[in-house]
């Protein structure tokens, strides 16, 4: 299952990434393994997306939220 | 001014490093350069407890000190260079106490690399809003620095902050985060042992970074390349293994010393108004409507002050063209510095009001909810989210626009932002416009409701938006990017604007644009000055002795006397000459020579335009004699078909021209100051004369 894949209002915990450069920014910013992640809101052209991870609101484009990997 | 002790600001954005700065230095600051870069350097200065002066340096927020912005690289360099002018003694990490975990990350880097640090724990009242308890002291000593807790907006604890930057240590006292030579010890040994670097973690950053950093040598660079290579070093593996273990001591940190509520809350009041203003179809239809209102903002709030602006600076060319002998020094100084002078100065009042909407914007976070909805659109066309902001800028002027691009991470983004910005009409093509509009569209409705020449104006606005994104779409194939695009950006909790900062952005831009453009401007009408001034040979003798004849002083009021002698010294002066010169060159687009001035004199500022025709066609005034300069042209005849000059096919052409052309000597001093390189500014305007001379032509052909 992937981040991207998930609907407004689910969660998921972050398991591993697919992309190197991806990952390194972000677990930068707070989203590594392990972390929870809850999707928020979808832009009105349907992408980005704004999840929320580590008490925060993080927004990332679903070609980035696809190299996620959730448990 | 001399400093006791040199301290250094740094956060993550959005912490309220910048309200922290301000409140420490008050007006007390200025903005400088690092030297080689051009990101700006805010430096101020604050007494302390014991007297002693602080010099305190404004980095650039950032998440990590591993660079992903120009802004951020900065923060390392300033760091880790210690035999520097600008090295800080003491680091102050402003760490947001609702938001401690990513926090974090950047303190234990900076600490890592064993500077003396003072923690100012901002936003303690939000943290406590939030039911977040720190138990600041047991924090503190974990850490091993000390922990001042501040709410740099309401101004409470920075009298703490400023004795504990009295009392810092000279030496660094923190705690180890974490292991740094689990990650790479050969290398970090290695490059240690050849540069002479006793701490690992800067020795490890060095692998990193090493090529963007100006303080190492070419030789040291390239050492450290092979020592990678020894070593097989990745760099990207690296830093996500220190990332890994840096959150895993934060962890850690925090496990005693935070507790939060289980149930996340606090964000529900931002995510109300995110309901509404990112909703699928209000969400657009909000952006718009402010949109608009700061274009009326623009427009209206500051034909008042331009207008005084302008009048002060007439005032002062009539009072010093009255006192000062006549003579080339003070035709120089009156006519040449100080009207270009106020040509840089009248667009003050425009560029401080975008500033400040912009601010706000900025700081209630709706800035990024705006880059958020804009992005995927952007993206088509090679642009990024964040792009939206300059190019709606560019409607006002195109140089803070292009200043305000630096937020954006990625190179190429960036530099299509800043190569099409200058193609939206900006407020000095306006009088140019409505001028040419009102002499060939006539100001009739159609369809009942809509004026022909307003329907001609929004026109010339849209296809502006239009050809910036053609534009941008044929950049998109044309640049290299050296980096993979990416979106990954912090939507900010929504807050009130802290209209201190609004005040300062407005001032520090505003002051920016003056010194930086101003000095460009200057330099150029100078030269615009001289060529219009002189004439080749003794062609200018030749016109005073002809025209001193009794035929024309006798038979001639003085005034008109006077016009003509000028109107036909300018068509002999070297402008008018180049005029002539270029005239075959612009004939195929239906400009004769007088256009040419215009033309010529025009690529100073665009605005000179109206000014150019009113000298030319021997005109008293500037601008202000809209009415009259209409009118003139609107008589000109072609001397040799007796047709007059302005005919639909040349308005239209001379509109192109205007609408393509690169001529704003502060533009292209801004591109040049952004991007460090004389390649871009020179593309650019190129490329925009190469588009102005097709458009322009086309037009004359199609509607001649």
């Amino acid at each position: 299952m992937r981040l991207s894949q998930l609907e407004v209002g689910e969660t998921g915990i972050v398991k591993e990434f697919t992309d190197l450069e991806m990952s390194v920014k972000l677990m930068e910013m707070g989203c590594l393994p392990g972390e929870e992640v809850r999707i928020e809101r979808v832009a009105p052209l349907g992408d980005p997306i704004a999840i929320n991870v580590a008490g925060y609101q993080l927004s990332l484009r679903k070609r980035e939220a696809y190299t996620i990997v959730l448990q | 001014m001399k400093a006791d002790i040199r301290v250094a600001l740094v956060g993550n954005p959005n912490t309220g490093k910048s309200t922290l700065f301000n409140v420490l230095t008050g007006l007390n600051q200025k903005i400088g350069n690092f030297p080689g870069v051009t990101v700006d350097k805010k430096v101020g200065y604050t007494t302390l407890p014991d007297g002693r002066t602080a010099e305190i340096i404004d980095l650039p927020g950032t998440y990590s000190i591993y660079p992903k912005s120009q802004d951020e690289s900065i923060v390392f360099s300033v760091l880790a260079d210690r035999h520097n002018a600008h090295t800080p003694d003491l680091v102050v990490v402003i760490l947001d106490a609702s938001n401690l975990k990513r926090n974090l990350l950047l303190y234990s880097q900076v600490a890592d690399l064993k500077i003396p640090v003072v923690v100012a724990l901002n936003m303690m009242d939000m943290a406590k809003k939030a039911d977040i308890d720190i138990d600041v002291n047991l924090f503190a000593k974990k850490l091993g620095v000390p922990v001042v807790p501040i709410s740099a907006r309401k101004n409470e604890g920075t009298a703490a902050l400023k004795n504990a930057i009295s009392f810092a240590n000279k030496f660094a006292f923190q705690e180890d985060s974490i292991d740094v030579n689990t990650i790479a010890p050969e290398l970090v040994e290695a490059i240690g042992r050849e540069l002479n670097i006793d701490n690992p973690y800067l020795a490890l950053q060095l692998a990193h970074q090493h090529e963007t950093l100006k303080f190492l040598t070419p030789e040291q660079s390239d050492r450290i390349e092979d020592l990678e290579k020894e070593f097989s070093f990745n760099s990207q593996k690296a830093q996500g293994a220190e990332t890994i273990a840096r959150y895993a001591f934060i962890n850690d940190l925090l496990y005693d010393t935070v507790k939060k509520p289980v149930t996340a809350q606090g964000e529900t009041h931002s995510n109300k108004i995110d309901k509404i203003l990112t909703h699928k179809f209000f969400g657009f239809v909000i952006f718009f409507a402010i949109l608009m209102f700061i274009f009326q903002a623009i427009f209206s709030w500051s034909s008042y002050p331009m207008e005084l602006i302008g009048d002060a600076f007439v005032w002062v060319q009539d009072s010093l063209h009255h006192t000062l002998p006549p003579g080339p020094l003070t035709s120089l100084l009156v006519d040449g510095i100080i009207a270009g002078l106020s040509g840089v100065m009248v667009f003050i009042p425009q560029i401080a009001i975008l500033f400040a909407f912009i601010s706000i914007l900025e700081d209630t976070g709706y800035m990024s909810r705006v880059t958020f909805m804009m992005d995927k659109l952007m993206r088509k066309v090679g642009l990024n989210g964040k792009s939206v902001v300059p190019l709606i800028g560019g409607f006002a002027c195109a140089v803070p626009s292009i200043m305000g691009t630096r937020t954006i991470e990625n190179w190429k983004d960036r530099m299509i932002t800043i190569m099409v910005t200058p193609l939206v009409t900006c407020s000095a093509r306006l009088p140019i416009y409505t001028l040419l509009i009102a002499l060939v569209v006539p100001n009739r409705n159609v369809w009942w409701v809509f004026n022909m020449q307003g329907l001609a104006l929004t026109g010339m606005y849209v296809f502006s938006l239009i050809s910036a994104i053609v534009v941008a779409w044929v950049f998109k194939f044309i640049l290299k990017g050296k980096e993979r695009g990416y979106f990954i950006m912090e939507l900010p909790v929504y807050r009130m604007p802290r209209w201190n900062n609004v005040i300062f952005s407005m001032y520090d831009r505003s002051k920016a644009f003056v010194f930086q453009a101003g000095k460009v401007i200057i330099a150029i009408s100078i030269i615009l000055w001289v060529l219009a001034s002189y004439g080749p040979g003794d062609r200018f003798a030749k016109i005073d002795q002809k025209f001193s004849k009794p035929q024309y002083t006798q038979h001639m009021t003085p005034d008109s006397l006077s016009r003509t002698i000028s109107s036909a010294k300018l068509e002999n002066s070297y402008a008018g000459v180049l005029g002539h010169a270029i005239e075959p060159v612009i004939r195929p687009l239906g400009f004769d020579w007088k256009i040419g001035i215009a033309l010529i004199t025009s690529f100073a500022a665009r605005e000179v335009f109206v000014g150019t025709m009113a000298t030319i066609y021997s005109v008293n005034g500037s601008a202000e004699k809209m009415q009259s300069v209409y009118e003139k042209m609107k008589e000109a005849k072609n001397p040799d078909t007796g047709q007059p000059v302005f005919t639909l096919a040349v308005a239209f052409s001379l509109m192109m021209f205007y609408a393509f052309a690169m001529q704003c000597a502060s533009t292209v001093a801004i591109v040049f100051r952004e991007t460090k390189n004389w390649r871009w500014p020179v593309i650019q305007f190129a490329y925009m004369t190469v588009l102005a001379y097709a458009a322009s032509f086309i037009a004359y052909v199609v509607l001649k």
